[in-house]
């Protein structure tokens, strides 16, 4: 194909080639470069003990060379569940009453709205939460700077996205399901929970999953407001430090192990994000196949 | 009976949600106008921040702004126009840099930043500087951009560029004449919507283009971004979040003008499209 | 046809030269075979086009008369799976096998499609942009070229006061003429036309018809049509093709009166009688 045509295309086939390259190799070398910061903290460890064990150590004393990160871990799952669990239902519910009980009016707004606050940083509902949410929380149970508030935080950030993929996946069910409902006879709350939800569980499911992986990325928003002291998350009101809050907090002071530590713990983070991602593309897969009577 | 309480339990959801979104953003909006004025876009800042204003600080942002599209704009569009136009449907290349790309745009932006600082600061010998904190936003952009371009040029339909082979025009000037311009709105809201996540980035910042808030002299400098302005003003500033908030208010401006330039163009894509359809 | 300016019925006149079809092979096809992959689309095809006259290929869907037509300018190279075998004889080269220059190969045979492609460009620039690319320099020669295209056919006295407009904004039978005056403007010596009037209206459909009839003698015209009413009345030779075996085949070619009057084989008589596909 590409053997008879002319020097032109040729030329701007192998420009568009080199592009292409240094793009593709952008992945190879994202994690040449972790690898590489975080190797001193696989290979010196103990030669007694193998390096999984700090991934379940409970003390984080990286100056006194202890980095068991276990309480973080676990901490960034419980600030990722808590949220997903607020804004899962609160989500779907604000999706399913944009999508069938607003008035058209009322919906464009509602809309504009949660596209609007897509868009907002994270360090901005960080202020909010510092500044507003705090405060409240302290003035209810001291000291504020919490898991809760951090939940209350990061739900309200992934709360549109979640809203607005699955208004979307409602809103592409074929619409002869709900006129056949209809037809059936069925009230509109069996309709929406029986027919019209699990025709679009593929596209809702996948947009959770998604959103769940960015809260586990996400950094600022958690760093400002869970109060970072480094422990297991024994109470909806104690401080907790999360994976990613850590990182950014210690890195400008960070040397040798230490750092390598830390590139480490953003290593696993990635592995996390990019599991639950695939997760999510495969749940779509399925359940777009399933829908689809296979 | 049922469907009341159901269609009852929907509607004081969605109450409570639109009046916690708006709680966040009246509460911007309002405390963000209070230390406001519009001397306070062009003055430098002052007492660590808490007075003066961000004049630096939005000329740093440009500037990492500048870097990471004079990067990513020629990269992501050359990528998406040989994904398209150039690459054959079973090639190895094409299908491994689309995945590469996918799996390159679920890594968190803290991570970006590690990578940056390993890379770009430490390896490179780049430092703590504008010119880092560019590259590394213009890595993070990528992936989205590349697709987003990729999407607009395969939806140009095939009739051109079949008109244009029969006329024995070459492939590049069919690209340059016709399948571009022809999907110039999409790839022109890609490029606002990739603008809108850069400036809104904190974490990629933090350890690549630093803290330092006053006017950069040149690319090697040190600057500070508005998105890590806000945080520092917060975070380590007592006193701080007057000018915290009313810079997150500019923020939050910029931002939501951006995706409503973005949003106005792929609509009057769509209208384009029904016309010639 | 009269002629009012602004009417769609108008057509000028193609007045060089003076109308010539001899029995003198302008293309010479020996044994073409082409398949997509394992399938095989067409088999054994062999017939001769002679110059300035009127070819039409009839037959039902799916015969591969489509496929044929993209041999003979070469567009097959664009179609991932192709392979074609056999001999096209062209001034003296094989098309198939020997080293030939597409892009000037497509300027001397042009192609116009079922559905009209104008580019989404202005009706100027739709014929300005094939020229500048074929290398004529020299912007008073576009002018003459491109305005003695629009005469040649009948869209001069519609289009000249919006030439700078959207070519998309024409209808569908001012389009597809806009097609031809592009081919035509790059001056070249076969027309190869795939059903051009199938997605036109039927007053669009005579008036192209009409446009197709003028061009004899003065160009080479290969024409794939499903109207056998319409190849009667505009071709001098015809080539009836048909399906055996899920391959398509060249049942019988002639001189169109004998094809439609007198057929040999047995299959070209049902068809034509319509007893047949």
């Amino acid at each position: 194909m590409l053997s008879n045509s002319n020097r032109i295309d040729r030329r701007l086939n192998g420009l568009l080639l080199s592009m292409v390259c240094v793009t593709a190799l952008l992945l190879a070398l994202i994690v040449l470069f972790l690898l590489s910061e975080a190797w001193p903290f696989f290979a010196n460890r103990e030669p007694d003990g193998t390096w999984l064990q700090l991934f379940y150590r409970q003390n984080w004393y990286p100056l006194e060379g202890q980095f068991g990160m276990a309480p973080m871990i676990l901490s960034s799952l419980a600030v990722t569940a808590g949220a997903v669990s607020l804004a899962l239902p609160l989500g779907l519910g604000s999706a399913i009453f944009l999508q069938f009980y607003a008035p058209p009016r009322s919906a464009q707004g509602f809309r504009l709205l949660l596209n609007v606050l897509a868009g907002i940083p994270s360090v901005v509902f960080g202020l909010w939460g510092l500044t507003r949410l705090v405060p409240l929380i302290t003035s209810w149970q001291p000291p504020g700077a919490s898991l809760l508030a951090a939940i209350i935080v990061l739900a309200l950030m992934i709360l549109p996205t979640i809203a607005l993929t699955s208004a979307s996946s409602l809103a592409s069910v074929p619409k002869e399901m709900l006129t056949g409902s209809m037809a059936l006879g069925l009230r509109r709350n069996t309709q929406i929970l029986h027919v019209i939800l699990p025709a679009a569980r593929a596209g809702i499911n996948s947009g959770v999953l998604l959103a769940t992986a960015r809260a586990l990325g996400e950094t600022l928003a958690v760093l400002m407001v869970a109060g970072n002291v480094v422990q297991f998350p024994s109470g909806l009101f104690e401080p907790v430090r999360v994976l990613t809050a850590n990182i950014a907090l210690e890195m400008a002071y960070a040397m040798g192990d230490h750092r390598a530590s830390l590139f480490a713990s953003g290593l696993l983070l990635t592995l996390l994000v990019w599991l639950l991602s695939w997760f999510a593309h495969r749940v779509n897969q399925v359940n777009n196949r399933e829908i689809r009577g296979g | 009976m049922a469907d009341r309480i159901f269609s009852g339990l929907l509607f004081s959801c969605a109450l409570l949600v639109v009046s916690s979104l708006l709680w966040v953003l009246s509460d911007v909006v309002l405390q963000g106008a209070v230390h406001f004025n519009w001397q306070f876009l062009f003055a430098a800042p002052s007492n660590a921040g808490r007075d003066g204003g961000i004049g630096p600080i939005l000329v740093s942002t440009l500037w990492l702004l500048l870097i990471a599209l004079t990067v990513a704009l020629p990269l992501g569009l050359g990528v998406a126009i040989w994904l398209s136009e150039f690459a054959q449907s079973n090639s190895r290349l094409a299908s491994s840099t689309g995945i590469s790309l996918d799996i390159l745009a679920g890594v968190p932006s803290i991570v970006y930043g590690l990578f940056g600082n390993a890379f770009f600061s430490i390896y490179l010998g780049l430092g703590f500087s504008l010119l880092s904190g560019g590259l590394t936003l213009a890595c993070m952009i990528l992936p989205v951009f590349v697709r987003t371009c990729e999407v607009g040029l395969r939806a140009v339909t095939d009739d051109w560029r079949r008109g244009a082979l029969a006329l024995g025009m070459t492939r590049s000037a069919a690209i340059w004449h016709i399948l571009l311009p022809a999907a110039r709105p999409a790839i022109v809201a890609g490029l606002i919507l990739s603008i809108g996540r850069a400036t809104a980035e904190t974490a990629a910042l933090l350890f690549t283009s630093g803290y330092v808030d006053r006017m950069p002299g040149s690319l090697l400098d040190s600057g500070r971004a508005l998105a890590v302005h806000i945080y520092d003003l917060s975070m380590n500033i007592t006193g701080g979040d007057g000018a915290a908030y009313a810079s997150a208010l500019v923020l939050v401006t910029l931002i939501i003008a951006l995706n409503t330039l973005a949003q106005g163009l792929v609509d009057s894509w769509f209208k384009q499209r029904l016309k010639i359809a | 046809m009269t002629k009012t300016k602004g009417s769609v019925y108008t057509l000028g006149e193609i007045e060089r030269g003076v109308p010539c079809c001899v029995p003198e092979p302008h293309l010479q096809v020996q044994d073409l075979t082409v398949s997509y992959g394992a399938k095989t689309v067409l088999s054994q095809v062999s017939l001769d086009i002679y110059k300035g006259c009127i070819t039409a290929l009839i037959g039902p869907s799916g015969c591969g008369k489509t496929s044929f037509l993209s041999t003979l300018n070469r567009l097959t190279d664009h179609h991932p799976n192709a392979h074609v075998s056999g001999k096209i004889v062209f001034d003296g080269q094989d098309l198939i096998h020997d080293r030939v220059d597409t892009l000037k190969l497509r300027r001397r045979i042009g192609m116009i499609f079922q559905k009209p492609n104008p580019f989404p460009l202005s009706i100027w620039r739709n014929l300005e942009l094939p020229l500048k690319e074929h290398g004529v320099r020299d912007s008073d020669e576009r002018r003459q070229k491109i305005q003695q295209a629009l005469k040649d056919v009948g869209l001069w006295d519609e289009v000249s006061d919006r030439l700078q407009t959207s070519a998309m904004a024409l209808s569908g039978g001012q389009q597809q003429r806009l097609c031809i005056a592009r081919a035509l403007v790059l001056e070249p010596e076969i027309l190869l036309m795939d059903e051009p009037c199938s997605a036109l209206d039927p007053i669009s459909s005579a008036v192209v018809e009409e446009l197709i009839l003028r061009l004899r003698g003065r160009y080479t015209v290969v024409i794939v049509t499903h109207n056998l009413a319409q190849a009667r009345r505009v071709a001098n030779y015809a080539g009836f093709f048909w399906m055996t075996e899920r391959v398509g085949k060249l049942i019988e070619f002639g001189q169109c009166q004998h094809l439609f009057d007198t057929p040999i084989h047995a299959l070209t008589a049902a068809y034509i009688s319509g007893a047949r596909g």
